[in-house]
């Protein structure tokens, strides 16, 4: 298990490696010209050609892949003299529309995010599971059409009109909460839980509709298994058979869902952090791109990308907790 | 009911479904006496396993229509609410089952297994409960039980899982174990060895047994008495040499001419018995074995394809359905 576990992470490591160069390379073929965009106010070409030299630009792709990636490890220096910017490390660039290390810019937005994806996905986790549960064992009876049809239904919503609609009514019409506005939870938790109560709720309605329909389908499957009738045979309570060996058994798909789907919301929630105005990651890339900043980019890309694959080793640990016929190959 | 320690009584299981009621079995009675052991032998079908499931309250009540008397011990487990008959499974009746690797939960220690079977009906703890796992496994001849007890099921060979099935279904000595087809799924020789534990285990405990098969081999070694069921009736029921040299019934006489057999000198190739068996939502009129019955010409009037026979009796304690019994003693 534990040289499972360490190849695991060599092979992670690797990807990571392949990954941002991929994401750097992507980003540096953007017709946007960097060193004109953060010039300053007065460009002539002469200044855009420092400024490009001051960023690396005039060097080739793989030079400039270097340097960003030894910057992570080193920090970096932008420039000589008085003008110099310093990025200490780990570096992972600088954005020179806000004049502040990428990092900096990344973990200042990230409890936000944190807070809105662990929120959403305990919610719709549990609801959904539990949802899919119950449905399956009421199988062809109304609680079980009317959670498949609902289910249904929030499956299919998109987020913007969902999310929208929700702020419509609760904030503008029935005005049960006040405007989101966002403040960290040590500041004032109060209006930390305001704000992020109807997002949670959002993402948690459309992320259990996957995950009850999920479920469902995956305890009706099990449920069938020879080995739970064994566990009849036995003369388990029927909670025990259900909660323990059917829920463990089918497990698996549901882990592996779950775990992606973390990964992806830690990445930002862009059109819900958008809507509800949340300074998190997501509103964070939409910016860098309605006002373009290609470093931000990269860094945002990369987080997001290294949650992903962090999120699958995890899984993949998780799948050889769960069954040991995998821990044996 | 006089001696008998599970009886069954006109029993009927019905399954609705949308192209119309499955009668998986129509009105089977029979009894075991204690500490004996009854074969059930058929065609895939025959509703053998559907009765050992009625039997054991296995079947979901929204799926089947289970009716008729099913005496344990004298308590009819049909009328008893099914969370007491939930505590006398794996308690008072056990039952294994075909394929031992599909029926052991893959993802559970063997040793977790057996202590989660010990614990749900004995008031002990954990230690005490793998203590007895470990016995249940020496029991049934599995080497090395106190290693073992950490496997999981697909570290095991297939007779080895039959073994912990079977010490899973005995760990606490219930009065009467079902065995649905316990063999089918294994190597030959490995069969061999499990039928020889299981009446090996019998003579110790003096456990109630009910074979379900379809292979007659094994019926011969293990059963004193035998139901033949086709089309979800017993069409058969006797001791297994009245079944096996006294044949009184043209389906039973089927089955066992389908099978090579050892003790007699046959020169004849294998005669399987034509046709497939029957639909059990749309079963044949009369006897319902008629459309594959080769006898049915020596029957006069068509009186097969009119009328249902009674199960009639031969000889004491042997009875057949057929017409051709004249329930006078006199065989066909």
């Amino acid at each position: 298990m534990g040289a499972y576990v360490l190849r695991r992470v060599l092979i992670m490591l690797l990807l990571l490696l392949l990954l941002s160069f991929a994401v750097f390379v992507l980003f540096s073929l953007l017709p946007a010209d960097v060193a004109r965009l953060t010039c300053g106010k007065i460009c002539t070409d002469q200044t855009i050609e420092l400024n490009r030299i001051r960023l690396g630009l005039d060097k080739s792709v793989f030079e400039q892949y270097w340097l960003f990636l030894s910057a992570i490890f080193v920090g970096r220096t932008y420039g000589v003299g008085e003008g110099a910017v310093v990025c200490e490390a780990p570096c992972l660039g600088w954005s020179f529309t806000k004049s502040e290390p990428v990092l900096e810019l990344i973990l200042d937005r990230l409890p936000t995010t944190i807070f809105l994806a662990l929120g959403a996905f305990v919610l719709f986790l549990i609801g959904g599971v539990l949802l899919g549960i119950y449905s399956a064992l009421r199988r062809g009876g109304w609680q079980d059409k009317a959670i498949t049809g609902v289910a249904l239904v929030g499956y299919s919503l998109p987020s913007f009109f969902f999310g929208l609609v929700v702020i419509y009514f609760v904030i503008i019409r029935w005005q049960i909460l006040p405007f989101p506005r966002y403040e960290h939870p040590w500041d004032d938790p109060v209006q930390f839980v305001q704000t992020m109560i109807l997002p949670w709720l959002v993402l948690a309605i459309l992320y259990a509709a996957f995950y009850t329909r999920l479920t469902r389908s995956q305890m009706l499957e099990t449920l069938g298994d020879d080995y739970i009738r064994t566990a009849r045979a036995k003369g388990l309570p029927e909670r025990t058979v259900i909660g323990k060996h059917a829920l463990r058994a089918g497990l698996t798909p549901i882990v592996t869902a779950a775990g992606l789907d973390l990964a992806g919301l830690l990445g930002g929630a862009i059109i819900l952090e958008a809507i509800f105005s949340l300074p998190g990651l997501g509103s964070l890339a939409i910016s860098s791109v309605t006002n373009p900043d290609q470093s931000i980019l990269v860094g945002v890309t990369l987080i997001t990308a290294t949650f992903v694959i962090i999120a699958n080793l995890v899984v993949d640990i998780l799948y050889a907790y769960i069954d040991p016929r995998v821990r044996a190959s | 009911m006089t001696g008998a320690f599970l009886e069954v009584r006109d029993l009927h299981v019905d399954f609705p479904t949308d192209d119309g009621t499955v009668h998986a079995v129509a009105g089977a009675s029979f009894s075991v006496s204690p500490g004996s052991t009854m074969a059930i032998v058929g065609e895939s079908g025959s509703g053998k396993s559907v009765t050992a499931q009625a039997i054991m309250g296995l079947l979901n009540p929204r799926a089947a229509q289970v009716s008729g008397h099913v005496f344990l011990n004298g308590t009819d487990l049909l009328e008893c609410e099914p969370d007491d008959v939930r505590r006398m499974r794996g308690s008072v009746m056990s039952m294994i089952f075909q394929d031992p690797l599909s029926s052991l939960h893959p993802f559970y220690r063997i040793g977790d297994q057996l202590v989660e079977a010990v614990r749900v009906h004995q008031n002990v703890s954990k230690s005490q409960a793998r203590d007895m796992a470990i016995d249940g496994l020496r029991r049934v001849g599995i080497p090395a039980p106190e290693r073992r007890v950490d496997d999981y099921p697909h570290q095991l060979s297939g007779g080895m899982r039959q073994r912990v099935m079977i010490a899973m279904a005995l760990i606490n000595g219930p009065d009467l174990l079902i065995a649905d087809e316990p063999t089918t799924a294994l190597d030959v020789t490995v069969q061999a060895q499990i039928i020889d534990l299981m009446m090996e285990l019998q003579e110790q405990t003096g456990t109630t047994m009910v074979v379900i098969t379809h292979d007659l081999g094994v019926v011969a070694e293990m059963a004193k008495d035998v139901c033949v069921m086709y089309g979800g009736r017993i069409v058969e029921h006797g001791s297994t040499d009245d079944i096996y040299y006294r044949t009184s019934m043209p389906y039973t006489q089927g089955l066992l001419s389908s099978v090579p057999r050892l003790d007699e000198v046959r020169s004849e190739r294998l005669d399987p018995i034509p046709g497939n068996p029957p639909s059990l939502i749309r079963l044949p009129s009369g006897c319902v074995f008629h459309p594959r019955c080769r006898e049915r010409s020596r029957v006069e009037d068509d009186l097969c394809r009119t009328l249902e026979p009674e199960l009639l009796e031969v000889s004491p304690g042997h009875t057949a359905r057929c017409h051709l019994v004249d329930g006078t003693g006199g065989a066909p």
